[in-house]
């Protein structure tokens, strides 16, 4: 379980947001410039909130008044970025490696097979980043932050950057993903259509605001 | 005189022990210079490129100050600083029985503060071209910041780190005033190729000994620069997924 209750001023840009999500995937909806991404940079400690906490699972991850702010390489969460974020210099496998070897895990063939297996990444293996598609990018991420076992997955618009086909040919392999219920998903996006295939509960997000939180009826 | 008779025209290059001697030395010199100043070179780098602190512009002028003084200043600042008798000099002798002047390891380091600005500037420059995005990535997997760099900014930024070396490792072998003023031109210890191309231009008749010098500093540069272009094109084509 993830509870979130920050403060930030970026500029002229004020968030203010607090929520509470349960295992299964959860959406923050809402459009471009809502805050969406400067939240999840928080969650994952890529930046510090002004005030407030970010709790995950009883463990403060960040903490204004107990100046707890632990970095975003100890906090174990997953992160699927717009743009994939594939280190260029190395190869599919050894991005796929990286988490595990960072995070000091050791080698399991099983779970590095099942992963490859659900995300159908297997024949990419000793490609470089620089030669994927874009849905094959964000397939390769989406495994990367899966090997480093995260305690929670955060996905960032990772459809955002495809055409209309290649968001099709990626869905189902989230919604696979979701149906294991291996690890809580925070999915970040602005389209509906997408938010419904993946999430169970929405957090709707307007101007750096909460506006509700609740079932997918909230999209409409 | 020179070390050995030279038969004239019999080849191209004709070199005697002592010009040798100069050609090996300077090699060694710019090598010793370049490897020990590139650990430097790459932390004030990432330091300039990443870091806001107060007083960088004046780092910044210390750092690219050999680019713009005479070198002739930069070698006497070195003299009176690193000397027999100076401050720094005569504290390394006496502590650490390390003595810089009239020693190679003296031009290694006038030759070292020469190229460094060089060096800083190109590995800056690749420091600053790198998506530090990726570097979110790596956090976000569980990269700290040394793993991150080892492992994500240095091998991204390598491009820039051999074209720094490499210019660092030229303009190190051509170094001439910083080093004659700090130790000197002393055959077989500091007379590197270039002073002792200026030495042969004082002896009557040495023009065409000079000549032969010249040929060797040019193929040496040459080599040099190919080097540093194959090894940076090869990085670059590594980061680009050949």
């Amino acid at each position: 379980m993830l509870s979130v209750d920050v403060d930030k001023q970026l500029g002229g840009f004020r968030l203010r947001a607090a929520f509470e999500t349960q295992s299964g995937a959860t959406a923050l909806f809402g459009p471009s410039g809502a805050g969406k991404t400067t939240i999840i940079n928080m969650i994952a400690g890529l930046l510090t909130p002004d005030r407030g906490r970010i709790v995950i699972d009883g463990e403060p991850l960040f903490d204004g008044a107990g100046d707890t702010n632990l970095p975003a390489w100890k906090r174990r969460i997953g992160c699927v970025f717009q743009e994939g974020r594939l280190f260029p210099h190395m190869s599919v496998r050894h991005n796929l490696d990286y988490g595990r070897w960072m995070s000091g895990l050791s080698a399991e063939a099983e779970s590095f097979a099942h992963v490859v297996d659900l995300l159908d990444i297997g024949h990419l293996l000793d490609r470089r980043p620089g030669k994927l598609s874009g849905g094959e990018r964000q397939r390769v991420a989406v495994g990367r932050a899966l090997l480093m076992r995260p305690r929670l997955l955060l996905l960032d618009e990772p459809l955002a950057a495809l055409d209309a086909a290649r968001k099709s040919e990626i869905l189902p392999y989230l919604e696979r993903l979701r149906d294991e219920g291996s690890v809580p998903i925070i999915y970040v996006s602005h389209d509906p259509a997408e938010v419904r295939r993946i999430a169970g509960r929405v957090v709707r997000l307007e101007n750096g605001k909460v506006l509700a939180a609740g079932g997918v009826e909230l999209l409409a | 005189m020179r070390g050995h008779e030279r038969i004239a025209g019999k080849s191209v290059l004709n070199l005697t022990t002592q010009d040798w001697t100069a050609v090996l030395l300077s090699l060694r010199i710019a090598t010793v210079a370049t490897v020990f100043s590139l650990p430097f070179g790459i932390a004030i780098a990432l330091l300039l490129a990443r870091v806001r602190f107060w007083g960088k512009t004046l780092v910044e002028a210390i750092v690219y100050l050999p680019l713009v003084l005479p070198p002739v200043v930069t070698g006497y600042l070195l003299l009176i600083t690193l000397g027999r008798h100076a401050p720094v000099g005569a504290f390394l002798a006496d502590h650490f029985g390390v003595v810089f002047a009239f020693r190679w390891t003296g031009a290694v380091i006038s030759c070292g503060v020469m190229a460094f600005p060089l060096m800083v500037r190109a590995i800056r420059l690749s420091i600053e071209a790198i998506d530090r995005r990726l570097e979110d990535a790596a956090s976000t997997l569980g990269a700290g910041p040394w793993w991150n760099f080892l492992t994500i900014t240095l091998p991204l930024a390598l491009p820039g780190v051999i074209a720094g070396a490499m210019l660092a490792f030229a303009r190190a072998l051509g170094e001439f005033g910083a080093t004659i003023t700090f130790v000197s031109n002393i055959p077989g210890e500091t007379q590197t190729i270039s002073a002792a191309i200026y030495t042969l231009m004082q002896v009557p008749g040495g023009d065409a000994a000079a000549l032969q010098l010249v040929i060797v500093a040019i193929i040496i540069s040459l080599a040099a620069l190919i080097a540093s272009e194959w090894l940076a094109r090869r990085a670059t084509a590594r980061l680009h997924g050949a």
